[in-house]
């Protein structure tokens, strides 16, 4: 593995590699002293052009702990915003010796051309491009699925779980249904139709409209934001309506099995698709999903760099 | 290849090496009290529990074991392809002022208990730590030197030491390999 550009990429055993790899890393965060000399003197470079809280500062922490030195990329402040081409910015951070480049784009598609234009000689990480894919992000789901029901070993198989929400401007759901699909979950997108992708019907994965009449049969529900910064038109009446809808609250709670649990990316908007008490409930993993994510960037990043790269193979 | 693989140890020979290392450990630290056997995965972390059971016959009381994954700490991570990592168990008490005995199937280099001495300084403070090996076949590049040893095995370079322990080869075997015998 060179890069992680799309969850599709993965096949089971090296998605279970990763999980794996990311739970022997957990536990590094009960200890006192939370820092591995792995990946000491590489270079890991977190370029974001999209505003982002928690996968920055989780791909930072977690090449820290694996004591890599991290340059934060902004493109706020940057010459980005005087007009600066990806390929400049590429051909940039390739001059400054970057092992690793952690990628987040508006446009989709912008991590596969830094990684095959061959601007950059180091590993490309995908941290979310355009309305495509996150790839980590599915990979601390899996993770987070696997621990609370498959005990934290093997794959996903028969695990039933419903995304729900704005499926069309989500690439967590798009990497989700890829790897979800790969570990042998059965994956059922829930949407009004007006967000619901073109060609949906093709995807490894169910597709409803009715929240109600999904919910008594998954084992985990993930809800997804309503991203209106990506929407230039109107894709439901009014927020009431899609929270009345497609909105998870204590009465649809009661219609999932005792045994379920909720996931979210974040960033949560309350009162729209998850009431307040479901996010507060017992059965909510969100601060769970923040620090499995943790682990699995360590994961990630100690499997694309921590062996044998090709310039060393040239050297021996 | 099979006229150049001879046994070296067999079960029984094994399985008196570590009794005689229970003893030795017993010996040397006067009893088994805050004593924690952390064995180096894969076949340590076996030999260790082997060696547990063994002090627990001698002693009595139950003695603690872990596994200790060094692959994080490793100094060759680089000439390598990425290995996967194997699980890290401390006992719950952790290891501050205990005595840490590392139990490792082959001590060669001595590059692998570096890398475990560098993890353990992350994990905690223990009062002492000694290192057990089943067999020691020399060659050092660290001055590293083993406080148990099963059997010494003089060696060339260019052969191959193989431990097989029941627990995950099926089988309680030392063979020599390769070189030219």
């Amino acid at each position: 593995m060179r890069h992680l550009l799309s969850a599709g990429d993965l096949d089971v055993d090296s998605a279970c590699l990763i999980l794996d790899t990311a739970a022997q890393l957990a536990a590094i965060t009960d200890r006192s002293v939370k820092k591995l000399p792995t990946l000491r003197g590489r270079t890991v470079v977190n370029l974001f052009f999209e505003d982002s809280t928690r996968t920055r500062i989780s791909f930072e922490i977690a090449a820290k702990r694996l004591s890599a030195d991290v340059i934060n990329f902004a493109a706020k402040g940057s010459s980005v915003s005087k007009g600066e081409s990806l390929k400049d910015t590429a051909l940039t951070l390739e001059a400054m010796g970057a092992d690793a480049v952690v990628i987040r784009h508006g446009s989709s598609g912008a991590p596969h051309r830094l990684a095959t234009a061959g601007w950059i000689q180091g590993s490309v990480v995908n941290a979310g491009d355009g309305t495509h894919e996150h790839p980590t992000q599915a990979l601390l789901d899996a993770f987070t699925i696997r621990h609370h029901l498959r005990d934290n070993a093997g794959d996903l198989a028969g695990v039933r779980v419903a995304i729900v929400g704005d499926i069309l401007h989500s690439r967590v759901a798009r990497s989700n249904v890829l790897l979800l699909r790969t570990l042998g979950a059965h994956v059922t997108v829930v949407a009004p139709p007006t967000l619901l992708p073109y060609g949906v019907g093709e995807w490894s994965c169910a597709v409803s409209y009715d929240l109600d009449e999904v919910l008594p049969h998954v084992d985990a529900v993930m809800m997804l934001r309503v991203q209106s910064e990506r929407m230039l038109a109107a894709y439901f009446p009014s927020v009431n309506e899609y929270g009345r809808r497609y909105g998870l609250d204590t009465r649809r709670m009661g219609l999932l099995p005792a045994h379920a649990i909720v996931l979210h990316p974040g960033p949560m908007n309350r009162g729209m698709e998850i009431s307040a008490d479901v996010a507060d409930g017992e059965r909510a993993v969100m601060v769970e999903q923040v620090s499995n994510g943790v682990s699995i960037r360590m994961a990630v990043l100690y499997l694309l760099l921590g062996g044998m790269t090709d310039d060393v193979k040239k050297e021996t | 290849m099979d006229s150049a693989r001879s046994v070296v140890l067999d079960a029984g020979d094994i399985g008196r090496a570590i009794r005689r290392i229970a003893h030795e450990v017993v010996e040397r630290n006067k009893g088994a009290a805050d004593l924690i056997l952390l064995g180096i995965p894969t076949r340590g972390v076996f030999l260790a529990r082997r060696i547990a059971a063994a002090i627990e016959s001698i002693e009595g009381g139950t003695v603690s074991v872990g596994a200790l994954d060094v692959t994080l700490y490793r100094d060759d991570l680089r000439l390598r392809p990425t290995r996967a990592l194997e699980p890290t168990a401390i006992p719950t008490d952790g290891i501050d002022d205990k005595v840490v005995v590392l139990i490792d199937d082959v001590l060669f280099s001595g590059r692998t208990v570096r890398s475990a001495l560098d993890a353990l300084n992350d994990i905690g403070r223990p009062r002492a730590v000694q290192l057990a090996a089943l067999v020691d076949r020399g060659h050092r590049e660290l001055p590293i030197r083993a406080d148990y040893v099963g059997k010494n095995l003089p060696t060339a370079l260019a052969e191959q030491v193989r431990v097989r322990l029941v627990e995950f080869d099926d089988f309680d075997e030392v063979t020599i390999e390769g070189g030219a015998r």
